[in-house]
């Protein structure tokens, strides 16, 4: 291995663990090919990513350890349609709204690098409609649950815990979903408007993409182990 | 950062498509374990399973992560590992709760 170009070799061009020992070791940014910005978000994801699952092993610790009954999520969540009860129908349709959702995000970022600033602020504004229509349905969901006399303290179906579990657990990535489709349809607008035209650099697009992605990936982990488990 | 300002993650539109056709198998499948009342065991390693599948792709797809380099994935993807401990210990403090509880409760 010759050791004397180890220096030169700060470039981008060496990848794996060499390159990743390198990218480490050399004098200025760490992460070669990442601008601040998109840095900062993931940064900023991962620490959300510590919050969420705060509140996620939170909930497997009341629910492991209460004495009473879990209610049954399948039939809590189940919704009467054309006379047949169908278990946990509002909260596979959220789901598949939100995987939607992250499908134009993802399809706007590909027409940001593109220039195509029609196509990008559409798919932008496409998506924060998906993502306000997801908060509708939550709202929906809480208000038939809070007449259902869900409360945080306790409710009719069982252990009180699930009150405080459900209410923190969604109204937490409900809040992210709101945030994001106001951020989302900001960058759109400035799309739009060609705010990064004199630059050229659309990669604010892929960075507000970053972020709605993990509200969906959120929103994966809480299907599973919140209404499925 | 004048450097990055040229480079950007650029992917066929059909990748995209693909995945979010698979997330939306994946969903279905995911639902479809609650629907047939799968129990148990069973029920617990295929919810995990659909979940670790439609995360993976959308972090390595969707974030791009699976094109970025290993310096930005492993401090990113590592520091969660973290978390899998703190459950470990919850999970074990919760079962000392719950003996606990059930031991006072029957007196």
């Amino acid at each position: 291995m010759p050791d004397n170009n180890r220096s030169e070799q700060s470039d981008h061009t060496v990848t794996g663990l060499p390159g990743m020992v390198n990218d480490w070791a050399s004098d200025k940014d760490a992460f070669k090919q990442v601008s601040w910005g998109k840095a900062m978000m993931w940064i900023f994801l991962l620490s959300d990513t510590f919050i969420f699952s705060c509140f996620l092993i939170g909930y497997m610790t009341v629910r492991m350890t209460t004495t009473e009954a879990w209610p049954n999520p399948s039939e809590v969540f189940a919704l009467t349609i054309a006379g047949e009860s169908i278990p946990l129908i509002l909260i596979a349709i959220m789901t598949f709204i939100l995987i939607s959702s992250s499908g134009t995000m993802a399809m706007a970022v590909n027409f940001a690098y593109r220039r195509n600033r029609r196509a990008t602020a559409s798919l932008m504004l496409a998506t924060a409609l998906l993502g306000a229509s997801f908060v509708g349905m939550q709202a929906f969901e809480w208000g038939k649950l809070i007449e259902d006399g869900v409360r945080p303290w306790g409710n009719p179906m069982g252990a009180p815990q699930f009150g405080a579990s459900f209410f923190m657990i969604t109204g937490f990535h409900g809040l992210h979903v709101s945030i994001g489709v106001i951020y989302l349809t900001i960058v759109a607008m400035k799309v739009l408007r060609g705010d990064y035209e004199r630059t050229g650099n659309y990669q604010i697009v892929e960075i507000a993409g970053l972020y709605w992605h993990f509200v969906d990936l959120v929103w994966v982990f809480i299907f599973a182990f919140f209404y499925l488990w | 950062m004048a450097q990055t300002t040229t480079q950007g993650q650029q992917h066929p539109i059909s990748l995209y498509l693909k995945i979010w056709g698979l997330l939306f198998v994946l969903s279905a499948l995911s639902y479809m374990v609650d629907y047939y009342h799968f129990e148990g065991l069973l029920r617990w390693s295929l919810i995990i399973l659909f979940m670790l599948m439609k995360a993976g792709l959308i972090v390595s797809i969707f974030m791009h992560m699976a094109w970025e380099r290993l310096a930005i994935i492993y401090a990113i993807l590592l520091p969660p590992g973290c978390l899998l401990v703190f459950m470990g210990l919850m999970a074990a403090e919760a079962d000392y709760t719950f003996v606990s509880r059930l031991l006072f409760f029957s007196q």
